[in-house]
């Protein structure tokens, strides 16, 4: 894997921000939605922050806040030491913005596509030659250099995607569902990149509503629902606060399982349906005596990510 | 690297840079190079077809009219007809596409370019294509025996005058609308009118006073008379008014393109 920005990054950052990325109480209303409802969110320098929730949690929208392509309601924002939307400008130049959305100029080949975000950000005119050709060996589309965007598949062109937000090696990188919608072969050649960037301590921003993404490439998790963050720590330290060692899973009628959910929810153990079953969280946790009257579990599995957030957000995830 | 872009060391970023416009003219330069044939050829034969179905149809007729050579009439006329072509089409359909359906703008405005500086290098590529292209009907004129002058030199320049104002005001257009088929009423409400009410086949002294009034507001009259005043040598302290008109409705459709290209990209 070729390096994607500078090994002497931690010189570059400034002292007198302690944080890459602050949100403070930000709200963004469209009409009557509220899309980001109170959000604070703190990235310090040179970590992965995982920003993980359900379609429609306000994800893609904090996104658009950082780069002031959306202007908050309320609150106060500043990305690398600067004051947005007033020094959006500034910031914008020296992070990294990998969308969602494929927006790919279809007509143009992956080098002239990496040349226009070359001049874009203002990569200066000697360096920029060696700029191009570092970002397409950081998309491995050196051989493809020279075809039609158009003519590459999906996976090249999100490799393509996330070189073009990196041709001028931003310290600071969002990354908005690098791998929705792409084939799982796909999504881990893409987790490489991602952790590539995180060695090399490039500051990164990443939401995804896929849980294992999180869990594999993310140093920090935030988990978001409507509108604002919930729960916020390392993935494992938030599996064992909230969902503990392990889960047991119990099978059976509709009336057994309700009924076990009602024994457990008088002993104080979180459940969660999970189809057919239903999951007893941090089953270390249930006394003996309810441990009896449920009998042995039809499974027994690790807890995950997973089910802290459905039970932190009430909603289910991939 | 000499340089550290990742280092944060860069001067605070001007209310307008140039960055934009290159990496706009990056773009284009690379499309051009692969289009340029059919860019030309389409541009060269429009004003042929005008002037083979005016200048000589309808100029065999006529003669000599309005103290021109007809076919030298339409030529230096038609210069305004195709930079509107270029400029206004080129900005309506380019623009809504890059918005609505490739969503290139949404990049672009990620990267630190703000919606004047988009909205502005937008429209210097298509002015310098109007500019280039809007001397084919001169060109075309020449082969069919327009007396080749000195004054033809400021054409390119008049063209991009005219393109730019016209490009901003294509943006504007694709800000407004709502769907790409709502141009039809620009074409036919707007584009049209100002191209037949601007000189080109007649002069809009002919038309009744009211009418000649009202064309006098159309850019596209002021871009004929700029052509005509440069290319048959008469240039006077009249064609300054051309001038201040065309860059006064250029500022105006800056203005409008800004304004609804911001409220469409940044919400």
């Amino acid at each position: 894997m070729p390096t994607v920005s500078p090994r002497s990054i931690d010189t570059a950052t400034p002292a007198r921000s302690e944080s890459a990325i602050s949100i403070r109480g930000a709200v963004k209303r469209y009409g009557d939605v509220t899309a980001v409802d109170g959000l604070d969110l703190e990235v310090p320098y040179g970590i992965c922050l995982g920003l993980l929730g359900p379609n429609g949690a306000g994800k893609s929208t904090t996104m658009r806040l950082l780069t002031a392509q959306s202007r908050a309601d309320e609150g106060e924002i500043s990305v690398l030491g600067h004051r947005l939307p007033r020094e959006s400008k500034k910031a914008r130049a020296l992070m990294g913005v990998v969308p969602q959305q494929d927006n790919i100029d279809e007509e143009l080949t992956a080098r002239q596509n990496l040349e226009v975000f070359a001049h874009l950000y203002r990569v200066p005119k000697a360096d920029r030659a060696a700029a191009v050709s570092r970002a397409l060996q950081v998309a491995q589309l050196v051989d493809r250099a020279d075809t039609k965007a158009d003519d590459l598949s999906g996976g090249m062109r999100r490799r393509l995607l996330i070189a073009r937000g990196l041709v001028h090696r931003p310290r600071l990188v969002l990354l908005d569902e690098p791998t929705v919608g792409l084939d799982p072969q796909v999504r881990q050649e893409l987790w490489s990149l991602v952790a590539a960037l995180r060695a090399e301590g490039v500051t990164t921003l990443m939401s995804t509503h896929y849980i294992e993404e999180a869990e594999r490439l993310a140093d920090e998790c935030a988990l978001m629902s409507h509108g604002k963050v919930v729960a916020r720590g390392a993935p494992g330290a938030l599996i064992a606060e909230h969902a503990g060692g392990h889960v047991d899973e119990h099978h059976g009628s509709p009336e057994r399982l309700a009924e076990i959910a009602e024994l457990a929810a008088a002993a104080g153990i979180r459940t969660r349906r999970t189809g057919p079953s239903i999951a007893l969280l941090a089953a270390e946790r249930q006394p003996e005596s309810l441990r009896e009257k449920l009998g042995a579990p039809t499974i027994r599995r690790p807890s995950s990510l997973e089910d802290v957030f459905v039970i932190l957000t009430g909603e289910s995830v991939e | 690297m000499s340089s550290q872009p990742g280092s944060g060391q860069v001067a605070a970023p001007r209310w307008f840079e140039w960055a934009p416009v290159r990496g706009v003219w990056s773009r284009e330069t690379a499309l051009y190079k692969r289009y340029w044939a059919s860019t030309s050829f389409a541009a060269l034969v429009e004003p042929t077809i005008w002037l083979l179905a005016f200048g000589f149809g309808f100029g065999s007729v006529v003669g000599a009219a309005y103290g021109y050579n007809y076919r030298d009439f339409v030529a230096t006329g038609v210069v305004a007809t195709s930079v509107l072509f270029i400029s206004a089409f080129g900005a309506m359909f380019g623009s809504f596409i890059r918005r609505t359906y490739q969503h290139t703008y949404d990049a672009v405005l990620a990267a630190p370019v703000d919606v004047h500086e988009l909205v502005t290098a937008e429209a210097s590529w298509l002015a310098a294509k109007a500019g280039l292209y809007g001397c084919a009907p001169v060109l075309v004129g020449m082969a069919f025996g327009l007396d080749p002058s000195p004054g033809m030199l400021l054409v390119p320049f008049i063209g991009f005058l005219t393109g730019l104002a016209f490009a901003l005001f294509g943006i504007w257009m694709s800000a407004i609308v709502p769907s790409i088929n709502t141009f039809d009423y620009v074409i036919s409400g707007v584009l049209a009118p100002m191209l037949l009410v601007a000189g080109t086949f007649f002069p809009i002294d002919e038309l009744p006073p009211w009418a000649a009034g009202i064309a006098r507001l159309n850019p596209l009259y002021h871009c004929v008379e700029l052509v005509r005043s440069a290319v048959f040598g008469r240039l006077g302290p009249a064609d300054l008014g051309h001038v201040g008109f065309l860059l006064g409705f250029g500022a105006l459709m800056w203005g409008l393109a800004v304004w609804k290209m911001r409220a469409r990209m940044i919400d």
